[in-house]
């Protein structure tokens, strides 16, 4: 079983009388260990794909099995859970909180971790998780002291500090220059190969998709190509 | 450890704009402040009212003998002599609730000092006790009798200011001799000025002395001649026929009869007096003491159950009660006004913290995506609002407390630190944070994590 599967799912918004179908039965899966690029146009339903393979939001319809576990049907608190022990987000705006030191701000999801660990414990790891994107020199800064590229490698540690299994980056470099992009781009590279993290990048920039492994097309909600690995091409129908 | 974080975050959340903090609690600070200024004075005032009505008389009960009746005529109060200075003692010892008893006997004559002369408006007839249910202790000069004058029916008296004023002009009576209907009286003391009373009495035109000597020397009662309030009032009465003691009007030899009134002392045996006074040792204890002493009279008078009661006790509850309501009043009144400022406060408080949680929609929108769950927001934005109200509150206490202070050093009002208030004070500052914070704190857990993520 892979990682991530998805079976039929569909998506469906409400506006008054409208039924707006954003996903229209989407299949497919992604293992353990991928870095892969979902790209599509704007409102071609890529972002809305995103907020259920990130728990954000449950599908109107279908199977979500992530890790082994059925979580299209998984109350708000369980999704909570979910997203605090396996899930980490990257930002396109970094989503820092203002005026907190880096170090807190790294911190932060600890404060809703299952295993609760202890105040000097959690500092000790946002430091260590500081350090390995490069910032070890700057813990105590708050973002507005920091670069752009500097707010999204603490964006990156805080998205790491629970060891997710997988990482959901939403756009990442959509606020950066072309250089610290591929600071950005490389240290994903880094972390998917080093430590074995499942990537998603989910963007519109064909040079940004390119760092991924595969690339998972979406237009008009539905997947125009990329569902199997180029290189490992995996049978249809996977339940 | 979990409570004292999300604690932490929220201090930090409030240290993040601290005048923002400060102008949102001030609602809450006036409130608690002008509650605790409130109690601490009204406390102070309604102690300081206690003690003036207890001064003017209100622990007070009176102990009158019953009414005569005959054939369906009453002859109303005091028309029959059943109460004996025995009563008295025993009131004074065996009522727990009881602070001390007097005996009263009245007599109304002329008194004579040089060439002046003064009809007294009270001339009562008592023990040393009467000073302390009068709260007449400090005289403004000499001393008061004794229980030895009482026994032996000296004759020296204690002179309110207005007798004092009237005969002396200035002078000091102490030890001077002023005649009572032809008895000689020493004066030994003067009552401290007490004013009128309540009905507009003049308090200060009072004679005290010994009852003994009132009783046997003045009105010269005998037992052929019980009834107290006639043979006082009856001042022109002629009676020559039994009038073995001085003092009834129609003395012809008062000197004579006054060596004889020394020679020969009335054996005190059935002897009567007008009133009692006692002098419950509280307010509250009013009721109790009247319980007792009808109780003990009943046993001393032997009324059976049934029987009509031959005395009567007076308390003062319509004064205490109109005074004490009053200052209830008054308390309730004025924690209205403060109950107002502190709903208004709360209101500012939640008003705020709406517009926070507005402001901080996106942090709210990351907390959920990095696994918060909607009870931990709801958690973090209620803390944050009790948080403000309990800071507001300990401020609010300082200021109530300080204001307070100052009024008692500036006005010199009386005031009285009271810790229910400050209790209370803790108490409604943690409602209201928890009342006007839970509507903001339940909209920002109620949010939904993509929309507040990408809320601008």
């Amino acid at each position: 079983m892979q990682l991530i599967e998805l079976n039929r799912i569909d998506k469906t918004y409400h506006m008054g009388d409208f039924e707006v179908q954003v996903l229209k039965d989407i299949t497919m899966a992604i293992g353990e260990g991928e870095m892969v690029a979902l790209m599509g146009a704007s409102g071609s339903g890529k972002s809305t794909l995103m907020n259920i393979l990130g728990c954000l939001d449950r599908p109107t319809s279908g199977e979500y099995w992530l890790d082994g576990e059925e979580v299209s049907r998984l109350s708000l608190d369980q999704r909570a859970l979910l997203r605090n022990g396996k899930i980490g987000f990257v930002f396109q705006n970094f989503n820092l909180l203002p005026r907190t030191s880096a170090l807190d701000n790294v911190a932060m999801p600890l404060s809703y971790a299952q295993d609760n660990p202890s105040e000097r414990e959690a500092r000790l790891r946002a430091k260590e998780m500081l350090e390995r994107v490069g910032l070890g020199e700057r813990i105590d800064h708050e973002p507005s002291k920091l670069s752009g590229g500097q707010q999204q490698r603490v964006a990156i540690a805080r998205a790491l500090i629970n060891r997710p299994r997988i990482l959901f980056a939403d756009e990442p470099t959509g606020n950066l220059d072309s250089r610290t992009s591929v600071e950005v781009l490389h240290m994903f590279q880094r972390l998917n190969q080093e430590d074995g993290v499942t990537i998603i990048l989910v963007t519109h920039d064909p040079n940004v998709a390119h760092y991924a492994q595969r690339v998972i097309h979406i237009h008009d909600g539905q997947i125009a190509s990329g569902i199997y690995d180029a290189q490992t091409p995996k049978e249809e129908g996977q339940a | 450890m979990r409570l004292y974080r999300t604690l932490r975050l929220a201090l930090r959340a409030l240290t993040r704009n601290p005048l923002r903090a400060l102008l949102t609690t001030l609602g809450i600070v006036i409130g608690v402040g002008a509650v605790i200024a409130m109690m601490e004075i009204g406390t102070g005032s309604s102690t300081a009212i206690k003690k003036t009505i207890a001064s003017m008389g209100a622990n007070v009960l009176l102990i009158l003998p019953g009414t005569a009746a005959s054939g369906g005529v009453s002859f109303g109060m005091g028309s029959v002599n059943t109460l004996s200075p025995d009563d008295c003692t025993a009131i004074a010892r065996e009522c727990p609730s009881v602070r001390s008893a007097a005996p009263i006997v009245r007599a109304r004559a002329q008194l004579v000092y040089g060439n002046r002369n003064w009809v007294p408006n009270l001339m009562d007839g008592t023990t040393p006790s009467f000073l302390n249910i009068r709260d007449l202790n400090n005289l403004s000069e000499g001393e008061p009798f004794t229980e030895r004058d009482i026994l032996n029916g000296n004759r020296v008296c204690l002179l309110g200011p207005t007798i004092v004023r009237e005969l002396f002009q200035g002078e000091s009576p102490i030890g001077k001799e002023i005649r009572v209907k032809n008895v000689s009286f020493r004066v030994v003391g003067v009552l401290p000025a007490k004013g009128a009373n309540m009905m507009g009495m003049d308090q200060d035109d009072i004679l005290l002395a010994p009852w003994t000597t009132i009783k046997y020397r003045v009105t010269g009662s005998t037992l052929s001649n019980a009834n107290q309030s006639a043979a006082s009032s009856a001042t022109n009465t002629v009676n020559s026929l039994s009038n073995l003691y001085p003092g009834t009007a129609s003395d012809l030899y008062p000197a004579t009869s006054d060596v004889q009134a020394a020679d020969n002392p009335m054996p005190v045996r059935f002897a009567t007096v007008d009133q009692i006074l006692a002098s419950a040792i509280s307010t509250e204890e009013i009721q109790n003491a009247i319980r007792q002493i009808s109780a003990l009279l009943h046993e001393r008078h032997h009324i059976r159950e049934g029987e009509p009661d031959d005395f009567n006790i007076r308390d003062m509850t319509e004064m205490t009660k109109t005074l004490t309501s009053t200052t209830t009043l008054m308390g309730n009144l004025l924690l209205c006004v403060a109950m107002i400022s502190l709903v208004v406060g709360g209101v500012g408080i939640m008003n705020i913290m709406l517009v926070s949680v507005t402001e901080r929609t996106r942090e709210i929108g990351l907390r959920m995506a990095v696994g918060a769950r909607p009870s931990d927001i709801l958690r973090q934005f209620l803390v944050e609002a009790i948080v403000l109200c309990l800071s507001g509150g300990a401020l609010g206490i300082l200021l109530g407390h300080g204001g307070s202070t100052l009024v008692a050093l500036l006005l010199h009002w009386p005031v009285q630190t009271s810790p229910a208030a400050i209790v209370t004070a803790v108490a409604v500052s943690v409602t209201l944070g928890l009342a006007f914070g839970f509507y903001p704190a339940w909209k920002a857990s109620r949010l939904d994590p993509i929309e507040a993520l990408r809320y601008e």
